[in-house]
């Protein structure tokens, strides 16, 4: 089944300023992993936030799980998470990944429920009655999942969600990330600017290019699942990595002025 | 927030920690105090300075204690104005906050006068509430009093519940949250630690608003009027006694205002400190 579905979407900003993103088309499949990679100003956040309904594209159509985005939005389909984990400061970490639920008037004791299962789900166990403020950065990103995950959404849109954390976090919790997409079968759509990212969690890539943003490749990764750390170190990991990068280059190259040097924006 | 920092068990918060200093914390505060009182004290005797000018601390304090029961009851009977002032005053201030923050465009427009309205000399218009609600009546410093605090709690409250940060609104549009979920769950929380602020600033203004309206006329029982009358008989002493009342609830208002922030604002990490 299509989870999302983008027809001829453009963006604009101001009047008749710069153009964000120019006749996107792009389906995603229950179950996808698909990240969007790009240099800066490539739209691929803006993407992400018009499949949430958070922006209205100029033209064009999304459709997300068979209807408008703005219904799929007041449906509650879909969790998001942010570069930001964006935590209340007065709730304690149950709390703050009860918020949804609440809105979705939960009864207390269902609620308490699934706070505990979604606690162990990003093994913050003990946590609980902490406040954001008491936890790292790492710690707090994956409240803010299991916050998305709570309402058990179909789909899961993350925007640059581990862009703030250093290298050692990002990896593990790229791999948590991924049992945790197995676990609960939901689809995904992830912004990044980490090509490894992007080669090592995705089904599919969506590479694309700036000025006007649009999609400049769909390179479909075939690494075994489940994946480990062990699959960083795989010849077919670095031959996909590969793949992406050139891809980035030849659209900044399609875009008229010289090759963005290596790991300018995008890099591994 | 992003900066990552070392676990720590939750804070329990006894009394203690609800206060939120240890005695010896506030041993610098004491000392300065009894300097300030040693040396008022011993410029009077040094320099012969007669009792009408300034009264000896000792004496102030001797005539606190033997007339304490009447003082007292003029202390309370004020600070029933005041505090009847406050309640009024935040409250119009806090809904109207909501009102502003809520209704951008009615805000817009009615902001230049607030703010033009706090640069008026308020208690001027004593004399004034007086002449409108009689001054022998509690009514009269009531409505001073609400007019004094209604501004510094508006003019803060309102800026509270308009500094949420754009992801958090975000973060709710993503939910469909209307915006009685938004205020109810994201602009009042956020809003509450400059609440606190303003009624802060109120609690001290509702009670010199009360004495300066008794100053202008009241009923026998008040501390304004007993300090007023005190003064002008050239009992000096009791007038500095009548103002040590006044501080006393002054500050004993402040400070239950302060509790009251510790116990709504425990989740701060600036309470922990």
């Amino acid at each position: 089944m299509t989870v999302v579905s983008l027809r001829g979407i453009s963006k604009t900003f101001g009047d008749g300023g710069t153009t964000a993103l120019q006749e996107i088309e792009l389906e995603i499949e229950t179950a996808e992993f698909v990240s969007l990679i790009g240099p800066s100003g490539c739209g691929k956040s803006t993407l992400l936030r018009i499949m949430g309904d958070l922006t209205e594209p100029s033209a064009g159509n999304v459709i997300v799980n068979a209807k408008p985005a703005r219904q799929a939005r007041i449906d509650r389909d879909y969790g998001i998470v942010f570069q930001d984990a964006v935590l209340f400061d007065w709730r304690t970490v149950a709390k703050n990944i009860a918020l949804p639920l609440e809105l979705s008037g939960w009864d207390r004791r269902r609620r308490s429920e699934r706070i505990k299962e979604m606690v162990r789900l990003v093994e913050l166990s003990g946590f609980e009655d902490h406040h954001p403020w008491q936890l790292s950065g790492g710690m707090q990103q994956r409240v803010a999942i299991a916050r998305a995950l709570a309402f058990d959404p179909s789909l899961l849109l993350m925007d640059e969600p581990f862009g703030a954390l250093d290298e050692m976090t990002r990896e593990r919790l790229n791999l948590e990330l991924l049992e945790i997409w197995r676990r609960s079968g939901s689809t995904i759509v992830f912004v990044t600017h980490s090509i490894a990212e992007a080669v090592f969690l995705s089904t599919r890539v969506v590479v694309m290019s700036p000025r006007p943003g649009r999609i400049s490749d769909l390179i479909e990764v075939d690494l075994p699942q489940p994946r480990t750390a062990l699959t960083r170190e795989q010849p077919r990991f670095f031959e996909l990595v590969t793949q992406v990068r050139e891809a980035l280059h030849l659209g900044s190259e399609l875009e008229g002025g010289a090759p963005a040097p290596r790991g300018s924006e995008a890099s591994v | 927030m992003s900066t990552p920092v070392a676990v720590q068990p939750v804070p329990r918060g006894g009394l203690g920690r609800l206060v939120g200093r240890r005695l010896v914390d506030w041993l610098p505060a004491a000392v300065v105090l009894v300097l300030t009182l040693g040396g008022w004290q011993a410029a009077i005797a040094l320099f012969g300075i007669q009792n009408f000018l300034l009264p000896k601390p000792t004496s102030i304090a001797q005539t606190f204690w033997s007339d304490r029961g009447e003082l007292l009851r003029a202390g309370w009977f004020t600070f029933q104005e005041a505090l009847g002032g406050f309640a009024i005053g935040s409250g119009l201030a806090i809904l109207s906050a909501l009102v502003l923050a809520r209704w951008r465009g009615v805000g817009r427009a009615l902001m230049p006068y607030a703010i033009a309205a706090n640069a008026i000399p308020i208690i001027a218009f004593a004399p004034i509430t007086n002449a409108w609600f009689s001054p022998l009546t509690k009514t009269s410093k009531i409505a001073i009093a609400a007019v004094l605090c209604f501004f510094p709690v508006l003019v803060n409250t309102l800026r509270g519940l308009t500094s949420v940060r754009p992801s958090s609104l975000e973060l709710m549009r993503s939910y469909a949250a209307g915006q009685v979920e938004i205020f109810r769950r994201v602009r009042i929380p956020t809003a509450l630690p400059y609440l606190f602020t303003g009624l802060k600033v109120a609690s001290v203004l509702s009670m010199i608003a009360a004495i300066v309206g008794e100053y202008f006329g009241g009923s026998f029982d008040a501390l304004g009027v007993l300090i007023r009358s005190r003064a002008q008989t050239f009992a000096f002493t009791d007038a500095w006694a009548g103002i040590l009342v006044a501080c006393m609830f002054g500050i004993g208002f402040y400070v239950a205002i302060g509790l009251l922030e510790r116990v709504a604002l425990r989740w701060m990490p600036s309470a922990e400190e």
